[in-house]
Parts: C-alpha cells; structure tokens; sequence
C-alpha cells in the first residue's frame, strides 16, 4: 500500500445540522490545494456531504477518515448508531426512515446512499444493528 | 447566461452581489428544494434555484460546483447564511416569484436545466 500523501480524521456529531457540510467543504478545499482534478474533488464532494448528513441525520457520532494515495483518494465513515437493519433496501433509490423535520432540511430523500455508491469508484457498507455503521469508498485518482 | 442578466430578467434583489464586474457566466439551471436531488442530479456551474435557505444550501451550492442561489417566493436566508455565502465567494439572488415562474422566465430567456449528463462549461 502506498504512502498517504495527506491523512485526516475528522468528527461528526449526530444532529448537528447548524455544522452539516462543514467537513465535505473543508475536505474539498485540501483537494483543491492538493491540486487533484476538479471533476473528481466534485465527485469525492458530493459522496462526503452525502456521508456526513446520513451521520447528523441518522447516528450518534463518526469519524470519518479521509486519505489522499497517489492512486486514489480513500474515505471511511465509522459511525456510532442504530445501525442499518437492511442495506439492501437501504440502497433502494427513494426509500428513507427520514422524519419529516429531516426532510424539511433538504434531505432525507432517500437518494444519499445510492448517490455516494454512483459518485465513487469503489464503495462498501457494513452495518451492525444498535453498534454502528461503516462505510468505505474511494475516488480514483488515475 | 451572464448572472446579471439573469438578475435583470427576474429582478432579483442580490442578497450578496459578489459579481462585480458582471462577467459571471452560468450554463444552466437545477431547481430543487431537497438538496439529496441537488448533489444527485446537478450538473456544475449552475444556478441552483430552491426555496430552501439554511446553511445546507451555500454547502450544497459549494460542493456541486454551483455558480449561484436563486432563492424563491421572496425567501431571505438568515445572517449566517450570508455570512457563509460571502466567506465562499458565492454569490446569492432572491426573487419574489415563485419557482415555476422563476424557472419559466428563465428557461424561455435560454438557459438551459443543468443535469449530470449534460454537464455545464466551467
């Protein structure tokens, strides 16, 4: 495995929606200054925002850790939660347990899963029932 | 589209008129007020039309590469939104029509929707 050419974690807190983006952004403007291509920071955006909502909206707290290699760049969301009962229908494009105070946020369409799957080059979901949820996924870079 | 032809056709108040010289091109156009459809279907350098006005907006603008918000029915974000919206360089319209109206004009003075598949010049 190669060297990481840059490595950060970073915490979300679950409800947090005044700070929800925050880390997408924040991660965006290092990719930017790393000078990786504005097509992928873009696709690597949209799969972070999508990410740190899901933690505000549905767990407790994650870390999500955030590696740039000279091949890709490497994300993993490890959160502390209620878990995903049914990946499968999870991934379903539409189906959501949003409330409506989520929705009414802009989110909760049941739409960020599959968004983070079709934005990245490589995606895993692992989930345990009342311990957490750990998702990873990578933007290639070549 | 130039944003100050867009501000002209609407006549848009500029809650932050960041486009000084009034040279800001935008290619297209996505309106939505769930930000999952935004990040899911938007195509950069876009106006983003939405009705929604928290801070997930100016986020949402930013990640998707958005070259502006139209905020609709007359909606103002609040002081911090602004602040955000400034502090990204991301300039912020509001129109009292409603978003119908506001996409109509637009779409009939030629700019066109933004989508994924038809990515907008950068």
């Amino acid at each position: 495995m190669s060297e990481p050419l840059y490595a950060d974690t970073f915490r979300i807190r679950g409800g947090d929606f005044e700070h929800g983006g925050e880390v997408a952004t924040r991660i965006k403007s290092i990719c930017k200054e790393l000078g990786i291509r504005p097509d992928l920071i873009r696709r690597l955006s949209i799969a972070n925002f999508e990410a740190e909502m899901n933690v505000i909206t549905y767990a407790d707290e994650a870390d999500l850790s955030f590696r740039v290699l000279p091949e890709a760049v490497q994300v993993v969301v490890a959160d502390r939660g209620p878990g995903i009962p049914d990946i499968e229908l999870a991934m379903t494009p539409g189906w959501s347990t949003a409330t409506p105070e989520i929705r009414a946020r802009g989110f909760g369409a049941g739409l960020g899963l599959p968004n983070i799957r079709n934005s990245a080059d490589e995606f895993r979901l692992e989930s345990t029932p009342g311990v957490g949820t750990t998702l990873t996924y990578a933007v290639r870079l070549a | 589209m130039l944003l100050a032809e867009i501000v002209a056709l609407l006549g848009c108040t500029e809650l932050q008129a960041l486009d000084q010289n009034g040279g800001l091109e935008i290619a297209g156009c996505f309106a939505a007020d769930l930000m999952s459809e935004v990040l899911a279907f938007c195509g950069h350098g876009s106006l983003l039309v939405t009705g929604l006005t928290n801070v997930q907006s100016v986020h949402t603008a930013e990640v998707v590469d958005a070259r502006a918000i139209l905020y609709v029915n007359g909606k103002r974000p609040e002081v911090q939104v602004l602040a955000l919206a400034l502090s990204r360089g991301l300039p912020l319209l509001s129109t009292t029509l409603n978003m119908y109206e506001a996409c109509g004009r637009l779409h009939r003075g030629g700019l066109p929707a933004s989508t994924k598949d038809r990515p907008s010049a950068s």
